[in-house]
């Protein structure tokens, strides 16, 4: 059976792709700012010669195409490794390799943000809140990180979807997100520029109110 | 250890090729970064214009750019300009969709630097004698480019980066496309992109340190 005219099955193929694609983010970004902020945090701590080997290493991933580290990571994990998962209807290796990368990718990027935040924190009032009796740790949770999220979120937010316009790569490895899904229809329907607009109309949609709302943050927060 | 024979042998054999890859990918982000560093200073100065269409047309160019991936605007720069019956090579229009995110950014981020430019300064120039646009040229422009070098440095990187995105136009000469197309006849793909990884983190390096070089010449005052 071949239908050449969009179908009902078409849109909900392009939602599925758009829901592989909001999903790989929120699994990236979860999961990238939590080593961001481990990593970022050591860092700031150790100085940078004791951090040298880690930054290096977050450095690489800055410096290579993501597209590169997802076809290496893929053939390492499925070649050198030999690890693959079968029998199901969906590349699930695809999709952990995919959030795996794309994950440190976000954790290389979030270091260096929240490593800023925290510089920008006064080390004397740093040094205040330690002189009365608050431990590292406490100072580090109710001194320091409300005072480092306020420099370091709008930054975050333009990484966040700095990763959702790069989950767009994962198609490389086989997973079906947004633009592959949409690349496949037009293969069928021969229809790209109206499909093409309905893909980007997406991704602009979700990212220019939330960098919108960045932008406003920044904003307010520069002059409080 | 691994259960794979690692043969390293044969994928730097067809190393030579993929140098010559290396060198289109650095030509291409050359000429995107150049058509994008003029395209975003026009799109500045529509923004300054005052003119409400010009401005409109730049806002619109900027944001599309930055909202939308780049490997979108590289494939709407070959499928969707086909789809106006303008058909382009796989390099001209990954070029074009590179240029396109380039001159996005760029023009960001030199408004970010036109803020700290005192506006009395544009002022001053036209009490001088000079038309608006010599008072661009000649006062604001160059403090313009040098606050704006260290986000430039980085969109260079960033250009380099992009050209691995050929891949969805069957681009099939940059470092990227080399790889790929050697891969697709080895079938050595971890060995291949180990290589060609390294030889994207020494472009990038390079490109990092020279502009650290040409910074310390050029703003030595």
């Amino acid at each position: 059976m071949f239908d050449t005219a969009l179908t009902m099955n078409d849109l909900i193929f392009l939602a599925k792709g758009a829901g592989i694609t909001l999903i790989v983010t929120a699994i990236a970004v979860f999961f990238g700012t939590i080593l961001g902020v481990i990593f970022g945090v050591f860092r700031f701590q150790v100085g940078p010669i004791w951090a040298a080997p880690l930054t290096f290493v977050l450095d690489v991933f800055r410096s290579i195409p993501l597209l590169i580290q997802l076809v290496l990571a893929n053939a390492f994990v499925t070649t050198v490794l030999g690890w693959r998962v079968t029998g199901f209807s969906w590349n699930v290796t695809g999709f952990v390799v995919a959030c795996g990368v794309l994950s440190l990718y976000t954790a290389a990027y979030c270091s260096e943000i929240v490593r800023g935040g925290v510089e920008a924190v006064p080390p004397n009032l740093r040094r205040a809140a330690r002189s009365l009796g608050l431990s590292w740790g406490q100072e580090m949770t109710s001194v320091t990180a409300p005072m480092a999220v306020r420099v370091a979120l709008p930054s975050w937010i333009g990484l966040s979807l700095g990763v959702m316009k790069d989950s767009s790569l994962v198609f490389i490895i086989g997973v079906v997100e947004l633009l592959r899904s949409t690349q496949v229809l037009i293969t069928r329907l021969q229809e790209p520029l109206f499909l093409l607009m309905v893909c980007g109309a997406f991704y602009f949609l979700i990212s220019f109110p939330i960098a919108r709302f960045g932008g406003y943050l920044e904003r307010r927060w520069t002059y409080d | 250890m691994f259960n794979y024979n690692f043969r390293w042998n044969q994928a730097l054999n067809s190393l030579p090729r993929m140098l010559e890859g290396a060198l289109v990918t650095m030509e291409i982000a050359l000429l995107s970064m150049a058509i994008g560093v003029s395209v975003a200073i026009l799109l500045t100065l529509c923004r300054l214009s005052g003119n409400r269409i010009l401005s409109a047309i730049a806002t619109t160019w900027v944001e599309i750019a930055r909202n939308t991936p780049a490997l979108f605007q590289i494939y709407m720069a070959h499928f969707g300009l086909g789809g106006f019956g303008i058909h382009l090579s796989p390099y001209v229009s990954l070029l074009i969709g590179i240029a396109f995110n380039n001159a996005g950014y760029l023009a960001e981020n030199f408004r970010g630097a036109l803020k700290a430019i005192p506006e009395t300064q544009t002022r001053a120039g036209r009490s001088l004698g000079l038309s608006q646009l010599q008072a661009f040229r000649h006062i604001i422009l160059p403090q313009m480019l040098r606050i704006a070098f260290l986000p430039m440095t980085n969109q260079m990187v960033w250009a380099i980066l992009m050209t691995s995105l050929g891949a969805v136009v069957a681009m099939n000469t940059d470092l990227y496309g080399v790889t790929s197309d050697l891969n697709a006849r080895t079938f050595r793909t971890f060995e291949l992109f180990a290589i060609a990884a390294v030889i994207f983190y020494v472009i990038t390096k390079a490109i990092t340190l020279s502009a650290r070089l040409i910074a310390a010449r050029l703003f030595r005052y």
